[in-house]
């Protein structure tokens, strides 16, 4: 343990890298906009909130996305319950559209903890189908045209507007994270995410109902999505086509940078937090630096890659 | 001599599923088909599955090593890109430039003409497998988890295509397109053997399409030799138990990286033939998407198990084939193709949750969490 205590934590490790990797990133950009423009707007406020406020549907979704990385799964259905949750309370409409945008996201999230806990199928294949389901379900439902209504006043309110200087979608995004960290950290249920994600028999044969567990922890993942999807129809004050498509890679990205493990068991949600801020800082300097698409892409793997090989190296398995 | 056979259906009760799925789908569509049973509707689903195929093989062989790779459509778009530049077959040749952060280069002349074109798909397989070769390397090396470091080289690939071919253009020399879309016969005459396809002996194959052909000459000549080498074999027993492939002295990092090499290699194919058959380079990134989950599916479809150690390249040949199938079915039965996405989703889900049935059987609940 005295080693333990000089050396940071293996799980503080990589929190601590990525927040000084954010560091790097503000002060590149900053002297590139400095030398370019004469300007330092990654250094305003304003500015910053703004993206914060961008990243705020993203950090939503990756905090769902951490609960079920943590039990040793994947979610690859995020992105149509984003959009199906945002066109469903769109098409609502009045109070019930939020309500009925978050059922969308428990429902899938039903479906395919079902499918995962019960049947067994791999997740990665079971939540492909769902997604596929998904789209085809809001394709039949839009004919495959941008969706004609509109988000309502609360959505617009609680995604687009500000309180006290501050982005309502920030306090949405604190509200997730707070939550989320109490679960993870505080609650039973945490414990048994932790479990299942390390042993799955063990923590069987330990008394938890893990197949329950498994059911809640897709079921949250399933509400995240959704809840981004109703601010992000809030945002851009309407549902479109294929809104979720960009949100399911950088959140699996976030939440790797983080330093979770993507086996399950083991990661700290303050690094999803710090992952999700990283990702959204990298693309707004890249847009400031007017790069490419081509270029973006590049940078957004290797970025990926040389985080995970300061800190993300695996064991060597030799026994 | 029976009960032989009934171990081995046993022992392959995925590949034998998806076989006979297949059959009978294609037999129906088919039997549905106003021109069922002839060459030209053969030569227009050959073409229509060739490139999922060997995505489906290339994701294959990561997956029997218990790995997965993510970037199998972003190097097949990549590889498209390329074959964009190198397959033109202009007489005289075609001249390369780089334009990079505003620098003009000239890279001089890629040859054209005959012995050009089969340099450039020398280039373009070798790419694909260079490709996977960097997955393998990042992956062992690295020691990341394939799942994620593909996930991040695929964007990379994805970038490099993008650089490539900023919006979809190139083209692909035209002969090569016709060659290698049509049947035996049209080869035979397009590259001028067998009497320019007229032999007597040559008539009764001269229906088979092309691409089947060269389906089952990869897995022939790729596969089946990769599947019985020492290197092969590894890549089994690494899936079933990495910890006991090492204790018995497998050359485990090879075998990893030789599994996502051909995987690059696979990949490399099908992005080749995908940019022939469409005489040009796209980086549609939904497109690759599409083809990663896709050969997923078909590996999943084809009998072989995420989990790794079995299954094999060939099962996911036709599970590729029988999610091609469907959608041919849309097109026979006349159903909207707004509702396409809708079934092909329900198709998959039914599929995986049908072979999933058997955890009902299980009596030992411990059994369930391998």
């Amino acid at each position: 343990m005295s080693s333990a205590s000089l050396s940071l934590s293996r799980d503080d490790r990589p929190i601590l890298i990525a927040a000084l990797f954010i560091l790097v990133i503000l002060v590149a950009g900053t002297i590139y906009t400095f030398a370019r423009f004469g300007s330092a707007p990654l250094l305003s406020p304003a500015y910053l909130l703004q993206q914060l406020q961008i990243g705020a549907f993203l950090g939503i979704v990756s905090a769902g996305m951490m609960m079920v990385i943590l039990i040793a799964q994947i979610d690859l259905s995020v992105p149509w319950t984003l959009a199906g949750a945002a066109m469903m309370a769109t098409t609502i409409g009045g109070p019930l559209a939020i309500p009925v945008g978050l059922g969308v996201g428990l429902l899938v999230g039903l479906i395919n903890g079902i499918g995962v806990a019960y049947l067994r199928v791999p997740s990665m294949i079971f939540t492909l189908g769902v997604n596929a389901v998904m789209r085809g379900l809001m394709v039949a439902h839009t004919g495959g045209y941008a969706p004609q209504t509109g988000a309502t006043d609360l959505m617009r309110m609680l995604a687009g507007d500000r309180t006290l200087g501050i982005p309502n979608a920030l306090f949405v995004w604190i509200a997730v994270s707070v939550l989320v960290t109490i679960v993870l950290q505080r609650t039973t249920l945490g414990r048994y995410v932790y479990a299942i994600g390390n042993k799955e028999a063990a923590a069987y044969l330990a008394g938890v109902d893990t197949r329950r567990i498994t059911v809640i922890c897709f079921v949250l993942c399933g509400v995240a999505a959704a809840l981004a999807g109703v601010l992000l129809a809030g945002y851009s004050t309407k549902a479109y086509q294929g809104m979720g498509d960009a949100y399911l890679l950088p959140s699996i990205a976030a939440v790797v940078i983080g330093g979770t493990n993507i086996l399950g068991g083991r990661g700290r949600y303050l690094g999803t937090l710090i992952g999700v801020v990283l990702i959204v800082l990298l693309n707004s300097v890249l847009s400031i630096m007017d790069m490419p698409e081509a270029g973006r892409q590049v940078i957004y793997g290797l970025v990926i890659i040389f985080m995970l090989l300061v800190y993300g190296r695996g064991e060597r398995v030799t026994s | 001599m029976l009960d032989d056979v009934a171990i081995r259906i046993r022992q392959n009760i995925g590949i034998v599923t998806a076989v006979l799925l297949f059959s009978i789908l294609y037999l129906l569509y088919n039997l549905a088909h106003p021109k069922g049973f002839s060459s030209a509707v053969l030569v227009q689903n050959g073409d229509e599955i060739f490139a999922l195929a060997m995505l489906a093989m290339a994701q294959t062989v990561p997956v029997l090593a218990s790995g997965l790779d993510l970037s199998v459509g972003a190097v097949m778009t990549m590889v498209g890109c390329f074959a964009s530049y190198l397959l033109t077959g202009a007489a005289g040749g075609s001249p390369l430039h780089l334009e990079i952060f505003g620098l003009h280069l000239g890279l001089g002349i890629f040859p054209g003409g005959v012995s050009g074109i089969l340099l450039g798909i020398v280039i373009c397989l070798a790419t694909g497998a260079l490709a996977g070769f960097v997955n393998g390397c990042v992956v062992v090396y690295g020691r990341i988890q394939p799942i994620i470091a593909t996930l991040a080289t695929g964007a990379v690939y994805i970038g490099i295509a993008l650089f490539l071919r900023p919006t979809p253009g190139g083209k692909i020399d035209e002969d090569l397109n016709w060659a290698l879309t049509n049947s035996l016969g049209d080869f035979a005459a397009t590259v001028h053997i067998f009497d320019d396809g007229g032999a007597g002996w040559f008539a009764p194959v001269a229906w088979i399409p092309v691409p089947f052909v060269l389906l089952v000459l990869i897995a022939l000549l790729v596969w089946v030799p990769f599947r019985r080498s020492v290197l092969g074999r590894a890549v089994y027993a690494v899936g079933s138990a990495e910890g006991a492939a090492y204790m018995s002295g497998l050359p485990i990092e090879r075998a990893k990286i030789a599994a996502f090499t051909l995987a690059g290699f696979f990949a490399g194919c099908g992005g080749l033939f995908l940019a022939i058959q469409t005489s040009s380079g796209n980086a549609d990134i939904p497109q690759a998407g599409a083809y990663t989950l896709n050969s997923i599916a078909s590996v999943v479809i084809g009998g072989t198990s995420l989990l790794g150690g079995t299954g094999s390249a060939i099962g996911s040949i036709f599970g590729a084939m029988v999610l091609r199938v469907i959608s041919f079915f849309f097109r026979i039965f006349d159903i909207a193709p707004l509702l396409q996405p809708l079934f092909e989703g329900l198709i998959l889900l039914a599929a995986v949750s049908i072979g999933a049935l058997g955890v009902l059987r299980v009596k030992n609940t411990l059994e369930l969490f391998r």
